[in-house]
C-alpha cells in the first residue's frame, strides 16, 4: 500500500519516467536522484583513493630506500621533505591519513554510498529512496567532510599525525607531535559531518529497504548485495554515534581543558593539569566503532561478490538462506570483539579472554561464506567476465586475510603479533584488497546500467591480474616481517638491529606497492574513456541476470521504471534452473507448475 | 625534467595498453557472443588458475625460506609456549588455506563457460551447511580453549621472588629503575614531577632510598623479571620481541607483565652467530616523531653476573642527596642523617 503510493507520487512529481527538463545543476550537481547519488559517491572515493594510495607509495619509498635522497620528491613535496629524505613528522603524517582516507573515504563513504545508492532502489523495484533530500544532504555533508579534512591537508602545522586511530593523549597535546595542534582539530571537525552523512545515509537505505520494496519483493526475495547493503547500513547506525560521542569527548579534553582521556601528564618538564581520566577508555569507545567499522567495510563486498558470482557461473548462490544467517552471524558478533584491539593495554585478563572467545566465533560465519562461493561456482558455468575474476579475486583475498585473523585474536598469540607488520598484511588482504577488489567487481558489473556503455575488458584483465599478483606479493610478506617481530609505524628501522635484517623484504614489498598503485591509472583511464565512448550497451540485461535493475530501460531516469513498478514473483537466483530454455528467469517471471514441482523436489 | 620524463613515458604506456584495448574489442564484437564468452573464459581462466600457481610457488617458497629464518628464538619460558601455539596454528590454517585455494582456483579453471554444458541447479544443502559451521566452531575452541589456558598462566600473578623493575616510556626513551637492595619500588606521585625527578619518586618513602637507575635493563637468566610499566607523556608500548613481551605503557595507569628470561646475551650470540647481538627494547604503540627511535639494551647474564653488577649500583637518592633536599625541605633529619653518614 504504503509503496505504490509512494511510488506513484514519485512518478506524478517527475512525470512519467524521468523525461522532464533538468539543468546541468539539478542533473549533475544538486541532484536527488539516488543513481546520480551513488556516482557522486563513486568519484569523490575515486578521487580520495589516487591521494590515499599516493600517500602509501612515499612512505613506501622511505620505507625501501631509507638512505637514499629524493630531490625530485622534494620539488612537489617541499613540505613534507628536508634535504631530500621525507621528515618523520610527514611519515607519521602520511601514514596517519592513508589510513583515514581509506577507512573512512573509500572503504566506508563511496563502497557503501555507490552501491548502496544505486543499487538498492533498483533491486527492490523503488523509485528512489525513501528520502531523496536526506540522501542528496548525506552527499553533500561528505563533500564538506571531505573539503575539510583536504584543507587540513596544506596546513604549515602539518595534518594529523596520531595515527588513523588518533589514541588520546598523544592526539590531544600538541606539546607531543605537531599534527595533534590544526590537524588534529580539522581532521575531528571533519569526522563529525561524516558521521553525520554517514547516519542520514544509513538512516535513508534501512528505511528504503524496510518500506519501499515492490509488489511480491520479500525479504527473503532481496539479492543478497541489498541484504548486505542493509546490515552494513544497520551495523553503521549503531556504532557511528559512539565514534561521534568519543570524538566530543576529546574535542572537550583538547578545548575545554577536561580530562576524560588525561591524567598524570609530565611532559616538557611540566606537570599538567588533568587528573582523573583514563585514555584506554578512548580506546574502548574508539573500537566500539573500530571494529564494527571493518564489516561496514567488507559486507557491501561480499554481497556484491555473491551476486556476481551467481550471476557469472549461471549457478543459484548457494545456501541463500545461510548466507543471509551469516551475515546476522557477523552483524552481532561485530560488535562483541571490538576489545581484541587492546588486549596488551593491560586490561583485565580474563575481560581479554572473552573478547578471544567471541573474535574466535566470528571466524564461523566468515568461513561458512567462504564455503558457500566455493560451492557456488561448483559444476558452475562460468563466464570469466572482469567482474567474475574481481570476485574470484576477492575470495581468495578474503582466505588468506580471513585466516590470519585466527592467529590475531588468540590473545595469546597477539602477544607476539599485536601492532607488528603482522597485523598490517592481515588487514590489508581482508578488508583492503578484498574490499576494494569487490568494488572493482561492483563497477566493472554495474557500468552498463550507470553510463550505459561498458568498460574495455582487455584493460579490465590487465588492471585485475597486475592488482591481484600485485597485491600478495606486497602483503604477504609482512606476516614474515610480523612474525619477526618488525613492528608497525616505524620511520626506519636501522635503529634496531632486530628489525633491519629483511631489508630485501621492505625492498619488494614497495616496488610491487609502486607497480600496483601505477596499475590502477589503467583502471582510471579504462573507467573515464568508457564513460564516453566505451563499446555501448544495446541489450537491456547483457549479462542475462535475474534481478530488477535490468528490467529498467538501459539508462534509466530519474524514477527508474517508464510505466509500473515490477511485480516479483520469485527469488533472484533462478539460474539453470531447467534444462529446457534459458538459463535464467527473472524475478517478474511468474511461478509456473515446472517451478513449483521442482521447488518440491529439492525439499525431499 | 626527470619527473616530466617518467610522467610522459607513463602516459604513453597506458596510451598504447588503451589501444591495445579497444583493438581486441573491436576484432572480438564482430564474433558471435556465445564463442566469444567461451573463448574469453579459456584463456582468462587458464591466466587466473597460472597466477594461483604461481602465487602458490611464492608463498610456498618464502614460507620454505623464511619462516624459520625470521623468527625470533624465543628467550623465555612463556616464549616459548607462544611459539608451540603459533606452530598449531599454523598448521591448522596452512590447511585450511591450502585446501579452499586450490579449490577456488581449480572450480574456476575447471568450470569455466562451456556453450554446450549447462550449469547444476543446487541452491541449498542443509545438512553441509551445519556441518561446516560445526567443524569450524569445534577447531576454533580448541584452539582458543589451548591458548586461554597459556593466556592465563602468562598474566598470573608474579611470583614473590621476581625482581622488581620499573620501566616508564617518555618521548622518546625508557627510564629504568631497579627495586635495590630490599627489591621494592619506592612510591611515586606524579605531582611531584620535575626536571630532575621526573619520575616523581617520593623521596619520604623508605623503600625509595635503596633504588637505582640504570642506563640498560640487565637481568639474571632463569629467574622471573616483574616489570612495571608507566609512561610519562603518551601512551608508549613496552616490547621485547624476543622474549615475546609487549604491553602498553599508558599515563596514569599502571601495567604490569612478568617473564622468565631464558637465553643469556651471550647464548643468543651463538644462536644467532652474530658477535654484535643485543636484545632491545622497543617501543610498539605509536608516541610521536621519535617513535622508531626509543631504543633501550637489555642483558640477560647469569646468576653470577647479575649479582657483580647488583653490587656496583648506587642508589640514586644518595648519588643526588644536595639536589633533593633543596627541593624538598620537608624530608626528616633521620632520612638525611642515614643518607650521609660521614656528617655524623
Amino acid at each position: 500500500m504504503v509503496t505504490s503510493a509512494t511510488g506513484e507520487h514519485a512518478l506524478s512529481m517527475i512525470g512519467a519516467g524521468g523525461h522532464h527538463k533538468e539543468t546541468f545543476i539539478t542533473k549533475y550537481i544538486f541532484s536527488t536522484d539516488h543513481k546520480m547519488i551513488g556516482k557522486q559517491f563513486l568519484f569523490t572515493g575515486m578521487a580520495w583513493a589516487v591521494i590515499g594510495g599516493l600517500f602509501s607509495v612515499l612512505f613506501r619509498v622511505q620505507l625501501a630506500w631509507p638512505d637514499e635522497t629524493f630531490p625530485f620528491l622534494e620539488q612537489i613535496f617541499s613540505n613534507w621533505f628536508d634535504e631530500g629524505h621525507m621528515t618523520p613528522e610527514a611519515y607519521y603524517a602520511l601514514v596517519t591519513m592513508h589510513g583515514t582516507i581509506m577507512v573512512f573515504f573509500v572503504l566506508t563513504a563511496s563502497l557503501s554510498g555507490t552501491f548502496a545508492n544505486f543499487l538498492i532502489p533498483l533491486q527492490i523495484g523503488a523509485r528512489d529512496m525513501a528520502s531523496p533530500i536526506m540522501n542528496a544532504l548525506s552527499y553533500w555533508l561528505f563533500v564538506l567532510s571531505s573539503l575539510i579534512m583536504l584543507a587540513s591537508i596544506f596546513l604549515p602545522t602539518g595534518m594529523a599525525s596520531a595515527g588513523w586511530t588518533i589514541y588520546p593523549p598523544l592526539s590531544i597535546l600538541p606539546q607531543a607531535s605537531s599534527g595533534s595542534g590544526m590537524g588534529m582539530t580539522l581532521w575531528l571537525v571533519s569526522m563529525v559531518f561524516f558521521i553525520a552523512s554517514q547516519l542520514l545515509a544509513g538512516i535513508n537505505y534501512i528505511s528504503t529497504v524496510l518500506n519501499l520494496r515492490t509488489k511480491g519483493m520479500l525479504m527473503t526475495r532481496m539479492p543478497l548485495t541489498v541484504w548486505a547493503l542493509f546490515f552494513t547500513a544497520v551495523v553503521g547506525l549503531l556504532s557511528f554515534p559512539v565514534l561521534f560521542s568519543a570524538a566530543v569527548l576529546l574535542v572537550f579534553d583538547k578545548g575545554l581543558g577536561t580530562s576524560f582521556y588525561l591524567s598524570d601528564i609530565f611532559i616538557g618538564g611540566k606537570a599538567l593539569g588533568y587528573s582523573g581520566g583514563n585514555a584506554i577508555l578512548f580506546q574502548h569507545l574508539f573500537w566500539f566503532l573500530g571494529h564494527p567499522e571493518v564489516y561496514i567495510v567488507i559486507l557491501p563486498a561480499m554481497g556484491i561478490v555473491s551476486e556476481i558470482l551467481s550471476i557469472s557461473s549461471r549457478k543459484p548462490v548457494f545456501g541463500y538462506k545461510a548466507m543471509i544467517l551469516s551475515l546476522l552471524g557477523i552483524v552481532v558478533l561485530s560488535f562483541l570483539v571490538w576489545a581484541h584491539h587492546m588486549f596488551v593495554t593491560g586490561m583485565n585478563p580474563f575481560l581479554g579472554s572473552v573478547f578471544a572467545l567471541f573474535t574466535l566465533l566470528i571466524a564461523v560465519p566468515s568461513s561458512v561464506k567462504v564455503f558457500n562461493w566455493l560451492t557456488t561456482i561448483w559444476r558452475g558455468n562460468i563466464k570469466m567476465t572482469v567482474a567474475a575474476v574481481f570476485s574470484l579475486g576477492f575470495v581468495s583475498m578474503f582466505i588468506s586475510g580471513g585466516l590470519t585473523g585466527i592467529w590475531l585474536g588468540n590473545a595469546t598469540v597477539d602477544i607476539q603479533l599485536h601492532d607488528t607488520y603482522f597485523v598490517i598484511g592481515h588487514f590489508h588482504l581482508v578488508m583492503g584488497v578484498a574490499a576494494f577488489f569487490g568494488m572493482f567487481a561492483g563497477i566493472y558489473h554495474w557500468f552498463p546500467k550507470m553510463f550505459g556503455r561498458f568498460m574495455n575488458e582487455t584493460l579490465g584483465y590487465i588492471h585485475f591480474f597486475i592488482t591481484f599478483i600485485g597485491g600478495y606479493l606486497i602483503f604477504w610478506p609482512m606476516h614474515y616481517l610480523g612474525m619477526s617481530g618488525v613492528p608497525r609505524r616505524y620511520y626506519d628501522f636501522n635503529e634496531f638491529h632486530a628489525f633491519n635484517e629483511y631489508h630485501d623484504m621492505n625492498l619488494l614489498i614497495s616496488v610491487s606497492a609502486i607497480v600496483v598503485f601505477a596499475a590502477q591509472f589503467i583502471f582510471v583511464i579504462n573507467f573515464f574513456y568508457s564513460m564516453k565512448k566505451g563499446r555501448k550497451s544495446t541489450e537491456l540485461n547483457p549479462w542475462k541476470a535475474n534481478t530488477l535493475e535490468w528490467t529498467t530501460p538501459i539508462e534509466p531516469g530519474h524514477g527508474n521504471w517508464l510505466g509500473e513498478l515490477p511485480t516479483v514473483y520469485r527469488w533472484p537466483y533462478d539460474y539453470s534452473k531447467f534444462e529446457e530454455g534459458p538459463d535464467f528467469i527473472p524475478q517478474t517471471v511468474p511461478l509456473t507448475e515446472a517451478d513449483i514441482e521442482s521447488d518440491k523436489r529439492l525439499l525431499h | 625534467m626527470q619527473i616530466l620524463l617518467i610522467i610522459l613515458a607513463f602516459v604513453l604506456v597506458l596510451v598504447v595498453i588503451l589501444q591495445v584495448g579497444k583493438v581486441v574489442e573491436l576484432v572480438s564484437v564482430m564474433r558471435d557472443e556465445d564463442e566469444r564468452t567461451e573463448d574469453t573464459s579459456n584463456s582468462v581462466g587458464f591466466l587466473f588458475l597460472l597466477s594461483g600457481i604461481i602465487l602458490g610457488v611464492f608463498i610456498a617458497y618464502t614460507t620454505y625460506t623464511e619462516y624459520g629464518k625470521f623468527l625470533p628464538v624465543p628467550a623465555s619460558e612463556h616464549g616459548v609456549w607462544i611459539q608451540d601455539l603459533v606452530d598449531i596454528t599454523l598448521y591448522i590454517t596452512g590447511i585450511v588455506f591450502i585446501i579452499t585455494n586450490v579449490l577456488l582456483f581449480y572450480f574456476a579453471y575447471k568450470y569455466r563457460y562451456k556453450r554446450n554444458r549447462k550449469a547444476l541447479y543446487y541452491p541449498y544443502n542443509n545438512r553441509i551447511e551445519i556441518l561446516w559451521t560445526v567443524i569450524p566452531t569445534l577447531v576454533l575452541t580448541i584452539i582458543i580453549g589451548l591458548g586461554l589456558n597459556k593466556w592465563f598462566k602468562i598474566f598470573s600473578a608474579a611470583p614473590t621472588e621476581a625482581i622488581q623493575i620499573e620501566v616508564t616510556g617518555k618521548q622518546f626513551a625508557w627510564v629504568v629503575r631497579y627495586g635495590g637492595k630490599d627489591n621494592e619500588l619506592g612510591k611515586r606521585d606524579f605531582t611531584l614531577s620535575t626536571v630532575e625527578n621526573e619520575l616523581g619518586v617520593r623521596w619520604k618513602d623508605k623503600q625509595s632510598k635503596d633504588d637505582f637507575l640504570s642506563d640498560e635493563i640487565v637481568i639474571p637468566v632463569n629467574t622471573p623479571v616483574h616489570v612495571n610499566i608507566g609512561a610519562l607523556d603518551v601512551i608508549h608500548s613496552f616490547y621485547l620481541p624476543e622474549f615475546r613481551v609487549m604491553m602498553d605503557a599508558v599515563p596514569g595507569i599502571p601495567t604490569k607483565f612478568w617473564f622468565r628470561p631464558t637465553i643469556t646475551t651471550e647464548q643468543m650470540r651463538e644462536i644467532k652467530k652474530n658477535p654484535e647481538f643485543d636484545y632491545e627494547l622497543a617501543c610498539n604503540q605509536l608516541c610521536g616523531t621519535g617513535h622508531w627511535n626509543m631504543k633501550k639494551t637489555v642483558k640477560v647474564v647469569t646468576e653470577a653476573e647479575y649479582k657483580a653488577w647488583f653490587a656496583e649500583q648506587k642508589s640514586y637518592y644518595k648519588q643526588n642527596i644536595a639536589k633533593i633536599q633543596g627541593e624538598d625541605a620537608s624530608l626528616d633529619n633521620d632520612v638525611i642523617a642515614e643518607a650521609n653518614p660521614s656528617k655524623n
